[in-house]
């Protein structure tokens, strides 16, 4: 499904990769958490998933496709496969729910008809089927990040990537969403999502991946968050021992 | 579907820069308005250059009496100079040149003068005074060099002129002034086109949320450009279809129903010539529209 190999990204002017010689590979329907601190090279992993931007060395390979050979026409393609859900929503304020979702299918070219289908059935499944008319600024913040996750899914992709999808949100409206994220991920769909947040890793138990300036320190099935990535400042630290 | 809410988002974009896409059409009909006329004007001197090299003829004057050049010196061309004159026009090497040829006599000479001036001055001219001349109608105008060297010199010939050379200052002034209003042209141009780029920068940044949800749900760089290459181009059709309205409203109003009518003798450009001129600004405004609006949206398009 997605395997990186050996690789580095060093953006230009700067001489610490953000990511150094990763190699990691992830089965199609898994449930993956990112965990690292700021600037560990969480969104930069997932940038590179996306083609946001280009490794420097190594290959990466997503849903059999090597995204590195991948020409700049067929990458709008290529991310239709991929569904993306970021931690400030990204919703179009002066249009309704419905239109929300139905804009990413109409931007590809989805006919009415399946538009008129697809939308309220993903609406429904994330649980806002009777909000299609509001308008994001009339909902909670919860619901906000259930209409990206409908925007992001209603094309039905293979690997659907969260960037701190709950960062913003209060931890009984983080966990429906967990809860929804893990409904998506039984249907097949991998799901990668960085986070920050201890609870939720600790209490889903799954695959957990951990990044410390660019590196893969922890690899491991059913995982915690533990805490060891959280940075201590040396001089800070020695000075509060004593 | 998808040509319907392309086309809506181009009127959505056109909305929200309204006054941006008024100074576009403005910029865009002004500089396309120079660049009629400046061809208008091209077309205009060749018309006149077709019409008076035409009628322009080599005057190959004799000498007279009162002629006080030094080929002349004071004397009355003869006979046989006259004679000599026109065997050499007659003759194998500038036969061929000379379309045909005409002796003026003193007396035809005087009565064409006083029929274009006043009589108190013609009375002090006889017709001694004017010299016998030679007009000559060349086959090719351009040839009058050859006539002039062979036949200066001539014992009896006081001067050969090509009155083409009047002419000559007339073109340059309007040739200059083309040249003007091409640059002028040129001028605006660049002004036009850098605007429609700066609009065009200005609406894909007032959609730039837009722009970033399309391009991360995979829509195709042709969709997300389109709108923004219409609205470009809407906006070039406009000020084109209104320099092409001014020209041709320029050539009715002022050519035909001014100038013509003023100056009877001279044939001016017509709608004909307004008619070739106004496609022609239609296409450089969708040209120039289309490529300033799809080299400024480009950089939103970058993956």
């Amino acid at each position: 499904m997605i395997r990186f190999d050996q690789v580095t990204k060093l953006y230009a002017g700067t001489t610490r990769p953000a990511l150094n010689s990763v190699t990691l590979e992830i089965l199609r329907g898994e449930f993956v958490f990112l965990v690292g601190a700021s600037g560990s090279g969480k969104s930069s992993f997932l940038r590179l998933i996306l083609k946001e931007e280009n490794p420097t060395k190594g290959e990466i390979h997503v849903l059999g496709q090597n995204v590195g050979r991948l020409s700049s026409r067929k990458v709008p393609y290529f991310r239709r496969n991929l569904g993306v859900v970021f931690q400030d929503f990204r919703l179009l304020p002066q249009k309704s729910v419905f239109d929300n979702v139905a804009f990413s299918l109409q931007v590809i070219g989805k006919s009415k008809g399946f538009i008129q289908e697809a939308v309220p059935d993903v609406l429904k499944m994330v649980g806002l089927a009777g909000k299609a008319s509001r308008f994001p600024h009339e909902l909670s913040g919860g619901e906000q990040q259930r209409v990206a996750i409908a925007r992001a899914i209603v094309n039905r992709p293979a690997l659907l990537l969260a960037d701190e999808p709950t960062g913003n949100l209060d931890p009984a409206t983080s966990a429906g969403i967990m809860t929804l994220l893990e409904r998506i991920s039984q249907s097949g769909t991998t799901v990668i999502m960085a986070t920050h947040d201890a609870g939720i890793v600790d209490q889903m138990q799954r695959r957990v991946i951990e990044l410390v300036a660019g590196q893969i320190v922890r690899d491991e099935r059913q995982g915690g968050y533990l805490t060891q990535a959280i940075p201590v400042q040396k001089g800070f630290g020695s000075e509060a021992a004593q | 579907m998808r040509f319907g809410l392309i086309m809506s988002e181009v009127g959505q974009g056109l909305r929200r820069n309204f006054s941006m896409v008024v100074s576009v059409v403005l910029v865009t009909f002004i500089s396309l308005t120079f660049v009629g006329t400046a061809i208008l004007l091209q077309m205009q001197i060749n018309e006149m250059k077709g019409y008076w090299y035409d009628r322009a003829q080599v005057a190959v004057y004799m000498c007279t009496a009162t002629t006080d050049t030094a080929n002349c010196n004071m004397t009355e061309a003869t006979e046989e100079q006259k004679a000599a004159v026109a065997s050499k026009l007659e003759s194998s090497e500038l036969a061929p040149l000379v379309n045909e040829y005409e002796f003026e006599t003193h007396e035809e000479a005087y009565e064409k003068y006083v029929e274009f001036t006043d009589s108190a001055e013609a009375d002090y001219i006889t017709p001694e005074f004017l010299p016998e001349t030679f007009w000559v109608n060349m086959v090719d105008p351009t040839q009058s060099g050859v006539l002039i060297e062979t036949l200066s010199g001539t014992p009896g010939v006081d001067e050969v002129a090509d009155q083409r050379k009047y002419l000559d200052p007339i073109f340059d002034a309007l040739n200059a002034a083309s040249y003007t209003a091409i640059g002028i042209a040129a001028l605006m141009l660049v002004a036009a086109v850098l605007l429609i780029a700066t609009t065009i920068r200005l609406s894909a940044f007032s959609r730039r949320r837009e722009l970033g949800i399309m391009r991360l749900v995979g829509a195709s760089n042709r969709f997300i450009q389109t709108p923004f290459i219409l609205e470009g181009v809407i906006a070039g059709v406009i000020g084109a279809a209104l320099a092409g309205g001014a020209t041709v409203a320029v050539v009715h109003f002022f050519v035909q129903g001014y100038l013509a009518e003023t100056m009877v003798a001279t044939s001016f450009v017509g709608l004909e010539e307004a008619a070739v001129v106004a496609p022609i600004l239609l296409a450089v405004g969708i040209v120039l529209a289309a490529i300033s609006a799809n080299v400024a949206i480009s950089r939103y398009l970058k993956v």
